[in-house]
């Protein structure tokens, strides 16, 4: 990685512009050419440096229900409860934690009615009964990772 | 999707969804590519995308960082007991933390005090350490309890997907 895929992955996690032409203007802004910035993009997408290039909606606001919920599961039983909601599509991820809610996850689903059946789905299909924290305010949504 | 947005533009913006889910091609221009397949005019396209993008539904049209493979290999979620009548402008401080990726109200719950929610992310479990107490210092007397639950395992990561039927 050179200078100018680290500039390229700083400038490119605040934005494409919204204008006409804008590989055109990024090439400008960071002394390159469209295709120049393209290939290194290109690269960086391929090596896997960078997971995605694109729109990042806000899912939530074109329909559908969301929440976090985390799980207290015995260590016995950690294996096969993981098991559970990686077969489950509407588990969206889900992370171990070091606390006794050990494992988090966030659910999405097409209706809040969908959403409340997965937690019931998970409630019955692991005999625990989830914590249940749907977001009430965002203050705050933007990775950034500047290298 | 907010009131102002009409159900046209919805039925356009899922199909934006589906059009670009797996990202948009590096075209020389990707604006023309869109207005192809939107079967609208370049201009259409790039006011349509604007709007999306004053309205919230798009976040802006970035790179995603493998964050792991920059070294940031540690992700703590903060969690904040706060004084409710003061969360307003607490989370909006939190908030606007740089190193602060997500920050969320949610609510209490049995035996889960915690009401906000602040992802931190760092190169080493000193550095979100240190957040963290910048946090607890920023909060001051109106949080009473503070944790901070270390992700040690990525158990399942597949990314939100636009849910489809009922």
């Amino acid at each position: 990685m050179d200078e100018l895929d680290r500039r390229l992955i700083n400038r490119l996690q605040l934005g494409l512009p919204l204008v006409p032409q804008p590989w055109q203007v990024l090439a400008e802004e960071l002394g390159s050419s469209s295709e120049q910035l393209r290939e290194r993009l290109q690269r960086l997408l391929d090596d896997g440096t960078l997971t995605r290039f694109g729109p990042m909606f806000d899912i939530e606001r074109l329909g559908g229900a969301f929440t976090l919920a985390a799980l207290k599961v015995p260590e016995a039983r950690f294996e096969a409860v993981a098991a559970v909601l990686a077969a489950m599509p509407e588990v969206a991820h889900n992370y171990r934690r070091e606390h006794p809610w050990n494992m988090w996850f966030v659910l999405g689903c097409a209706s809040l009615e969908a959403l409340n059946d997965a937690l019931r789905r998970i409630e019955q299909g692991t005999g625990l009964t989830p914590l249940n924290l749907p977001k009430e305010q965002t203050y705050h949504v933007g990775l950034y990772f500047p290298v | 999707m907010s009131a102002c947005t009409s159900r046209s533009e919805q039925a356009l913006a899922l199909r934006l969804v589906e059009l670009t889910q797996a990202g948009l091609p590096l075209v020389d221009d990707p604006w023309v590519w869109l207005a192809e397949q939107l079967q609208l005019s370049v201009e259409a396209t790039l006011a349509l995308l604007k709007r999306l993008q004053a309205d919230g539904a798009i976040r802006r049209i970035a790179a995603v960082p493998n964050h792991y493979r920059l070294g940031y290999c540690c992700n703590g979620m903060t969690v904040w007991d706060v004084d409710d009548s003061q969360m307003p402008r607490l989370g909006r401080l939190i908030g606007a933390q740089p190193f602060v990726s997500h920050c969320y109200r949610r609510p209490r719950s049995g035996d889960w005090r915690y009401n906000l929610f602040a992802m931190v992310h760092g190169r080493s479990s000193a550095e979100i350490n240190s957040y963290r107490e910048h946090l607890r210092y920023l909060l001051g007397d109106a949080c009473r309890a503070d944790d901070m639950l270390v992700s040690s395992r990525i158990l399942k990561k597949t990314g939100l997907r636009l849910p489809t039927g009922p």
